[in-house]
């Protein structure tokens, strides 16, 4: 984002001198209400795409789709101007080249806004849920800190007595047998990738199969 | 059109067409194959012509429709494209024969065949336009191509974690897509051109700040395609959920496509002078933090997704030294990573066959039970690793040899740093690689795991192992280590290649080299407004100059 405020900064600035000025040459002044305008939807767009519903990320996803096309028709000089070639001067005709850039781009946001949506009604009927899952990496470092957490607790409600070494199962995720991540459950992680032991992928897998 | 045209527009047009024909071969499987494979080896051909045509000197160029290179679509095949164009090539053609081979992926119950040939055909385009376009908006498109086409293979026959993955995936990359599109109008902005060729002479009058700002969107755009630590963290979640063809070739050219995009305007639009810091941090943090990452790993698939992650470090790191031994290196690691990457994935995918899981602790022996696999994973892992004689170690000797060089000037604490970053993220592979090799394929043998998930049929069975599947993996592995057989010629080549990179001017040589003698005039004769269309609108001294901001209305120069 500072790189885009810099750029748009130095943009009001106007470029510096190229030389020799080509006639019919007009500094571009940029429009304030686009200007703002795209402003908005970027910071609307940014602020969605950072929460949890997968329909808000997706507003959030179509809103900075409308910002960039927006941006891409600003720089494309004062608007206005006639688009057709051919009764005008070409000095004064619009700048073609971003609008051809901005069609194009439209077309393809577009298109993967439908696919999302079709992604997102997936996610729906098989997960239950329309939401972003937790990171498998992260469930499962939560995981380990409950159980490190548990014995933990255990150890200090103990702490007086030497306890049987049984009672302290060991930690790491790798222990075969242990109570929630039986070995045919780890089976089906491992061949839907990650999901890892007892992740939430494979879990869910399971749920959302039946 | 020119011979050298057809050529270099058919790794991009032949595939893209051969994916429509597919669709409408849908009842008709092994069409659909042969014409796959077909096109895919037409493709290594245009690549191989085109590398022999570029390194004599001759780069092949098309301007697509008659359109001058400033506003047309222009194809080059410059020594780096058409090198890496045809490594990918190679791969796919590998990663194909291998899909088929498995053929769960493209049969679907009803005798109809999946959209796997068409997206696995557009992805080729996709990356075969990445590398050879000269212009940042046809790089955005292509990037669009091949990601469209990534986000079908990643979630074809949609299980739930499989969905959970492409979700991340698909935004994190339409995200980094939208800021690209960003970029692209704030450079069309600032310099009216969105042709490489021009932005190399244009983007060192602007002023440093706006320069340094684009410069720095470039690296958070291009740095999420490559999985650039931090912005790495979709790449472990997603691409281990797809089967293990469709990973490799992810694994394989995504990223690397990303590297090529990140070299390609660093080199040739934002070129530094002497080190960059900002990315010499951040391949030591991708170096060490992805090595770091694959040794929490449990599932072989993850692990070597964060080895993937490590080993974009050692391309950043060359990058980052902008001197010319340091670009070689890159783009010797590239030709490496690239087979060696998709190799490996496509062993984890025979592992997965024959054990019934790709977590390495939960099976054994295999080293006993199929000696062809061990052969098939030790030679990749070692390669990998970078141990003598195979081809990691030959691209990591340049590299090194490009750090050695640079410890003299400034920023050398970092380069020291850099260069042992590198050495222990060889090492970590090592160990990461040799531990997966003493679960797997030492200790006593087990039974294999029954297929767990039967109505899943992408990567189904057990011990169901095709030839076809170990041919293409021998194949890859095969080229892996023809890579140091060749080392010589090879890294000559890059050298050579390394060398254009660095003056821009063989580059915008190149996109000139084959204008045809008219080419200063439009299809139909129309008048283009802003002065394209009139003689001397492009290639004209006084073209070069900085545009105003907003409008090519000043292209023109002289009018």
């Amino acid at each position: 984002m500072t790189a885009t405020a810099q750029a748009l900064a130095a943009l009001v600035a106007g470029p510096p001198a190229p030389g020799p000025a080509a006639p019919g040459r007009v500094n571009t002044v940029l429009n304030l209400t686009s200007t703002v305008t795209v402003a908005g939807l970027y910071t609307a767009g940014t602020y969605l795409l950072l929460q949890r519903a997968l329909m808000r990320v997706l507003i959030g996803i179509v809103l900075l789709g409308h910002a960039t096309n927006l941006l891409l028709l600003l720089v494309g000089g004062k608007s206005g101007r006639p688009a057709m070639s051919g009764n005008y001067p070409a000095e004064q005709t619009s700048d073609p080249l971003p609008q051809a850039m901005a069609l194009t781009s439209i077309v393809i946001t577009f298109a993967l806004t439908t696919f999302l949506l079709a992604l997102a009604y997936r996610s729906w009927t098989l997960l239950g849920s329309a939401e972003v899952r937790d990171d498998v990496e992260d469930h499962r470092i939560q995981q380990l800190e409950e159980r490190l957490e548990a014995q933990y607790a255990h150890h200090l409600t103990r702490l007086p007595h030497l306890s049987h070494p049984r009672d302290h199962p060991r930690a790491a995720p790798d222990q075969p047998g242990r109570p929630d991540g039986p070995d045919d459950h780890d089976g089906a992680d491992d061949h839907d990738g990650p999901g890892g032991p007892g992740g939430p992928g494979g879990g869910r897998t399971v749920g959302g199969r039946e | 059109m020119t011979a050298p045209g057809v050529l270099v527009v058919l790794p991009v047009a032949g595939p893209l067409l051969a994916a429509g024909l597919t669709l409408l071969l849908r009842r008709h499987q092994l069409a659909q194959r042969v014409l796959a494979l077909g096109v895919v080896g037409a493709v290594v051909v245009a690549a191989a012509l085109l590398l022999a045509a570029a390194d004599a000197g001759n780069p092949a160029v098309a301007h697509l429709g008659g359109w001058p290179e400033p506003i047309g679509i222009t194809l080059v095949a410059d020594r780096l494209s058409a090198l890496l164009l045809l490594t990918s090539a190679t791969v796919t053609l590998a990663v194909l024969g291998y899909a088929v081979g498995q053929g769960a992926v493209d049969e679907r119950p009803d005798g109809n065949s999946t959209v796997f040939h068409a997206c696995y055909l557009t992805l080729v385009a996709g990356v075969a336009l990445a590398y050879l376009t000269a212009d940042l908006f046809d790089l955005f498109v292509a990037f669009e191509v091949m990601l469209v086409s990534s986000y079908v293979l990643i979630t074809i026959d949609t299980t739930a974690s499989r969905i959970r993955a492409g979700m991340t995936y698909v935004i994190v990359s339409l995200t980094s897509s939208l800021l690209f599109l960003t970029m692209l109008a704030l450079v069309y902005a600032s310099t009216g051109t969105v042709s490489l060729a021009e932005l190399a002479t244009d983007v060192p009058h602007l002023p440093p700040g706006l320069r340094d700002g684009l410069s720095l969107l470039a690296l958070v755009v291009f740095g999420i395609k490559a999985a650039v630590v931090p912005l790495h963290f979709w790449l472990p979640d997603s691409y281990p959920t797809a089967p293990a063809p469709i990973t490799a070739v992810l694994a394989a050219l995504l990223t690397k496509v990303g590297i090529y995009a990140l070299v390609r305007t660093h080199t040739l639009v934002f070129p530094h002078d002497g080190i960059w810091p900002l990315l010499l941090v951040a391949a030591v943090v991708t170096l060490l933090l992805g090595a770091l990452g694959a040794l929490g790993q449990e599932n072989l698939n993850r692990m070597l997704s964060f080895l993937l992650v490590s080993h974009i470090g050692f391309m950043l790191f060359g990058l980052s030294l902008f001197t010319a031994i340091g670009l070689a290196g890159v783009i010797l690691y590239m030709v490496h990573h690239i087979v060696v990457q998709a190799t490996l994935f496509l062993t984890s995918g025979l592992i997965t066959r024959y054990s019934g899981t790709s977590v390495p602790r939960r099976t054994g022996g295999l080293a006993t039970a199929v000696p062809l696999v061990a052969a098939l994973f030790a030679l990749p892992a070692l390669g990998l690793a970078g141990v003598p004689p195979l081809s990691g170690f030959v691209a990591k000797v340049a590299l090194l040899q490009a750090g050695a060089g640079a410890v003299e000037g400034a920023h050398h604490a970092g380069v020291y740093a850099a260069v042992a970053a590198m050495l222990v993220a060889s090492l970590l592979t090592l160990y990461v690689m040799a531990r997966v090799w003493v679960a797997a394929f030492w200790r006593r043998p087990r039974p294999a795991h029954p297929d767990p998930d039967p109505g899943d049929r992408l990567t189904v069975g057990t011990e169901a192992v095709s030839r076809a599947m170990i041919a293409a993996t021998a194949g890859l592995v095969a080229v892996g280590l023809a890579i140091p057989l060749f080392a010589g010629p090879l890294a000559a080549l890059a050298a050579r290649a390394a060398d254009d990179l660095l003056s821009p001017a063989a580059y915008e040589r190149a996109v000139h080299s084959h204008d045809p003698p008219d080419s200063h005039e439009l299809p139909g004769g129309h008048d283009l407004p802003g002065g394209h269309g009139l003689p001397g609108g492009h290639g004209l001294p006084g073209g070069g100059g900085p545009p105003a901001a907003g409008g090519p209305s000043v292209r023109g120069g002289g009018r």
